[in-house]
Formats: C-alpha cells, sequence, structure tokens
C-alpha cells in the first residue's frame, strides 16, 4: 500500500479515492510505465503532466481499464478505487466505467442526435422511461454547461456542433451514467482558447462533485485547474504534490527543468 | 539523337499508349450503349414502345407476338428479392464477426474462403443447383418441380455473399476508433458496441454493398436460366417458375431470326437490364463517396 506520508504536502484528512501501487504496463514487450504508485483524492482535480510519449495517458486508461482493448498489453501491480482491486479477476468492467466516465482528447461524439449522444448510457444501462431520460439528458447537459446553447436544437445531429460544444457534449455523455470519477485525455488540446477557457471553468464547477484526474499537455492550464499535479516522465512518476507547490518550489530538478521549459 | 531527348520521347510514347489503354474502358462502354439502341431503335417505330408493357411475353406465336416485359422484370425481381431476403442477414453478420469479433487467426482463415467463394463460375453454381439444391426445394415444399424462383434466390444468394460480406466488412472496419471507444468508456459492451454505435455508423456502406450485390444479382444469368424452370408468367409466389430478363435473353437470342421484332425485343431487355444495374452502380458509389467510404 502507498503511504500517504510520501505527500507531505496533502491535507492529512484528505479521502484518497483512487490508489495505485507499483503499477508497470507494457504494451507487448516495450514497458510504458515503471512503478508508478500515485494517490488521487476524492473531490478535487489532479493533473498528470509529463512530455509526449511520458506515459500519462497510458496510465489514465489504466484506471478505467481502456487499456484492454489493446492487444498484447499487460499490467503489472495494483490499482484499487474505493478500496476495490480494479484489476482483480471477476471484476465487472461495466460497473468500473459507469463509476469511472473518460473524456477523450478529440471530441467523438456518436453520429445521433444530441439528445441521444447523452442518452445513450443510461439506455445501454438499462433505462427506458422517456420522463427520466429527459430528465438525466437535460441535468447532464445543465452540468456540462451547454444545456442553453442545445436545449432548443436537442434533436438535431451532434456533429453540427462546434468543436468545443462537441467536447463539452461528450463531458455531458460521459456525466448521464453517473459517475464519481472522471478522466480527462487532455479535453482542451484541439480546441481554441475561448474553448478551451469553457472548458476550464466547467471543470472548475465539477470538482465540487466529482474527482478528476487530467492529463494535459498544457502546464498553465495544469496550474489553472488543478489541485494537484502528477508529474511523469519517461513511464515514470517522477514527483506528485500540491499543484503551487508542483509549479514553485518542486523538490525534483527534472520537474523543475520541465516546468521551466528546460525541456518537453 | 541525346540521350535526353531519346528518354523525352520514350515518355512521350509510353504516355500516349496508357492513355489510350486507359480511355479503351470508356470507348467501349460508349460502343455498349450504341450497339444496343441501334439495334433495338427499330422497335420504337413499330411495333412501337407501348407492345413492351403488354402482360405476357410469347415472342413466337401464329396468331398475336406478345412482347410484354413485364412478366420477365417480375421474374427478375422476385428472384432478386428473394436472393436479398437471405443473403443480407447473412451476409451482415459474417461480416460483423470477421470486422469485429474474430481473432485475427480466424479472420486469416476465413476470408479466403469467401473469396474462393465469389471466384466459382456460375455454371458450376448451376450444376450444383440443379443436383442439389432444386431436389430438396422440391421435397421440401412437395412441388411437382424444383426449379422455382426460390431455387435461383438461393444459388444467386451464394454469389452475392462474397460481395456483400466484403464491402460490408470494409465500412465496419472504417468506423472510427474513437467512436467505438466512447462507447466502450461508458460501460457498453463488446456487443452493445457493434449494434449501437459501429453497425449504425456503418450503415451507408452497407446499404451500399447491398445496391452492389443486387446488381450483381439481377445481371446474373447462367444459374438462373438452369434452375429456375423458365415460365415467363406473371407471379408472386417463391415457389413457382420464373423467368429472368437475363435468362431470357440467353435462352432465345441464339434462334430468333436476325434483325426481327423479337430479336429488337431482346435488346431493348438488355437495355432495361443495363440501365437498372448502372443506376444501381451509380447510387451505391454515390452513398459511399457521401459517407467518405470510398477507398
Amino acid at each position: 500500500m502507498v503511504e500517504q506520508s510520501i505527500y507531505p504536502n496533502y491535507p492529512k484528512d484528505l479521502e484518497m479515492v483512487i490508489t495505485t501501487s507499483q503499477v508497470n504496463f507494457f504494451y507487448g514487450p516495450t514497458q510504458a510505465l515503471f512503478d508508478i504508485s500515485l494517490l488521487i483524492p476524492a473531490k478535487h482535480v489532479t493533473a498528470l503532466i509529463g512530455p509526449s510519449g511520458c506515459g500519462k495517458s497510458t496510465f489514465l486508461r489504466c484506471l478505467n481499464r481502456m487499456n484492454d482493448t489493446i492487444p498484447h498489453s499487460r499490467v503489472e501491480g495494483a490499482i484499487t478505487i474505493n478500496q476495490k482491486d480494479i484489476y482483480a479477476p471477476g471484476t465487472d468492467v461495466v460497473e468500473l466505467r459507469k463509476e469511472v466516465g473518460m473524456v477523450f482528447q478529440k471530441s467523438n461524439p456518436f453520429p445521433k442526435s444530441i439528445f441521444d449522444n447523452v442518452a445513450y448510457g443510461p439506455r445501454i444501462h438499462g433505462e427506458k422511461d422517456p420522463i427520466r431520460l429527459a430528465e438525466i439528458v437535460e441535468q447532464s447537459l445543465q452540468q456540462a454547461a451547454i444545456w442553453d446553447e442545445v436545449k432548443d436544437r436537442l434533436h438535431a445531429n451532434a456533429m453540427g456542433l462546434s468543436g468545443g460544444q462537441q467536447q463539452r457534449l461528450c463531458i455531458a455523455r460521459a456525466l448521464a451514467v453517473g459517475p464519481k470519477i472522471l478522466l480527462m485525455d487532455e479535453p482542451a488540446s484541439a480546441l481554441d482558447p475561448k474553448s478551451t477557457m469553457r472548458i476550464e471553468d466547467l471543470i472548475g464547477e465539477l470538482r465540487t462533485n466529482y474527482t478528476i484526474v487530467i492529463v494535459t499537455h498544457n502546464m498553465q492550464q495544469a496550474a489553472r485547474v488543478s489541485d494537484y499535479t502528477a508529474f511523469f516522465y519517461e513511464g515514470s512518476l517522477i514527483e506528485c504534490d500540491a499543484t503551487p507547490k508542483i509549479f514553485t518550489n518542486p523538490r525534483q530538478k527534472q520537474t523543475e527543468d520541465y516546468i521551466t521549459g528546460r525541456f518537453g | 539523337m541525346s540521350r535526353s531527348r531519346k528518354l523525352f520521347i520514350t515518355d512521350k510514347v509510353m504516355r500516349l499508349l496508357l492513355v489510350s489503354a486507359a480511355s479503351t474502358s470508356v470507348l467501349v462502354v460508349c460502343l455498349i450503349f450504341l450497339f444496343l439502341f441501334k439495334e433495338a431503335g427499330p422497335f420504337a417505330l413499330s411495333p412501337g414502345l407501348g407492345k413492351l408493357l403488354d402482360s405476357q411475353w410469347i415472342p413466337v406465336s401464329f396468331q398475336e407476338e406478345h412482347f410484354g416485359v413485364g412478366p420477365l422484370l417480375s421474374g427478375s425481381a422476385l428472384v432478386t428479392a428473394l436472393a436479398m431476403l437471405v443473403t443480407v442477414p447473412i451476409s451482415v453478420l459474417v461480416a460483423i464477426y470477421i470486422a469485429e469479433i474474430a481473432r485475427p487467426g480466424e479472420r486469416e482463415f476465413l476470408k479466403p474462403f469467401i473469396e474462393i467463394l465469389a471466384s466459382i463460375p456460375s455454371v458450376v453454381l448451376g450444376f450444383f443447383g440443379l443436383l442439389v439444391v432444386a431436389p430438396i426445394v422440391k421435397a421440401t415444399f412437395g412441388l411437382s418441380t424444383g426449379l422455382t424462383a426460390l431455387t435461383g434466390a438461393l444459388l444467386l444468394s451464394l454469389m452475392a455473399i462474397p460481395t456483400i460480406i466484403s464491402l460490408s466488412e470494409d465500412a465496419l472496419v472504417s468506423v472510427p476508433y474513437a467512436l467505438k471507444n466512447a462507447s466502450l468508456a461508458l460501460g457498453a459492451s463488446h456487443l452493445q458496441t457493434i449494434f449501437r454505435v459501429t453497425l449504425p455508423a456503418a450503415l451507408p456502406g452497407i446499404v451500399a454493398a447491398v445496391m452492389l450485390g443486387i446488381g450483381r444479382v439481377i445481371g446474373e444469368t447462367m444459374a438462373v436460366l438452369m434452375v429456375t424452370g423458365n415460365s415467363a408468367i406473371l407471379t408472386a409466389s417463391p415457389l413457382a417458375s420464373v423467368r429472368t430478363m437475363t435468362a431470357t435473353i440467353a435462352a432465345e437470342m441464339g434462334e430468333v431470326p436476325f434483325g426481327s421484332v423479337h430479336y429488337q425485343a431482346l435488346f431493348w431487355i438488355g437495355i432495361i437490364l443495363l440501365v437498372i444495374t448502372f443506376f444501381l452502380n451509380i447510387v451505391a458509389q454515390r452513398v459511399l463517396k457521401k459517407y467518405g467510404m470510398m477507398k
């Protein structure tokens, strides 16, 4: 088990919802993650930063087992979410992914109506009642701060929305399933500055109710939106700390070099 | 002559050669159209195109001859529709299996078989139809003959299945991973993802595949000539003998007096067939292009 004491700057009463201990990940013969031991606090935003290929996205996808779909991939070590080992034999991946939602780098709405996009998750999990579905859709779109823009055209095709709207729709779609944890894989990297700002504001609102883990290339973004930051380099976790600490006074030289732009 | 000059000329000559080879197909298509209309043309003046709307096809008679293409058109339509009823569900399911479920090893094993199926000559399939399928149809439904529309349809589906499978598979494979991942990340199972996301997204491609399959089936001659019983009657029963447009041309062209009215009527059937398949192909290409599935 990972000792909370490795994070001297975390509040003592912080509840940790995800713990990973000595996680190794392999794509075939290539090892992509080395001994990652990390605690992620509930109802806060944790940013994963690091240069391209450092393993931050791979690590993120371990948390909802999206890496399962990659042939010849392999995970070692333990990852627990709410004290449950998610790689234990017999784990229900469907239940896991209901609990742990994901937003991808490139917005990927289904080529269906806005309503059907958001209702997709509840429907596959068995919700049939049209009134209840309409409630969930409205609630989710409101949470994702896109309701006002789309409420008059819920049955229009989602592909007609702008890039930033599509990404917020994807967030609404993820929320509709009722997750506790939201994984975001560079959710704003393909968006213009204005849309990026809206997504960042949204993350700020969602943090009161959700545990958010966000991968980002953009260090200013990490500094703006996150409470805690983990720095990855070449598949290893170099350092994890409260965000202001990481950006002002990191313990590791590599972290400092990266955030001051000496490489990456 | 200098070396570069030589090269330049070789280049020009090769280019000319290749261009003319490439234009041959265009030329041939135009010539075929021209030829068909030239041979069929006089029929339009006498006895007039109205004769094609007769309800019967009796091209040789001591009383009045009838050149109604209705029974032949309905024969083709019936056989094609039945064939598609059998073909489409099977092909789409097989395509889903190959594209989404089969392990790489199984895929490598299955695909050659489907390709072999596509390469069986239709005459050979016709033999198989006469000796195997027709007796089975006869026994199953207690008929006096096994040479029915259904028998033809079963054989035709054997021919259409490979086409529709491989085109549908292309359509399924081209559905972006991002969509499948989005569905999986929402907690959908593999099967839910296939039927609710992948299949709907691939639908335009599958529709185009089916249209190309219809084009293939409606133009098929040999197998249907051998097993559908060749009676030019207007019917909607799968268990009746019918005669398709293609079979009519193949069966009668050899004996018809050159240039006669009957001869011209057969060419009109050819034109109708050509127009149908031409139209199906164009619509299918359009659909594929519109949804970006054209390679």
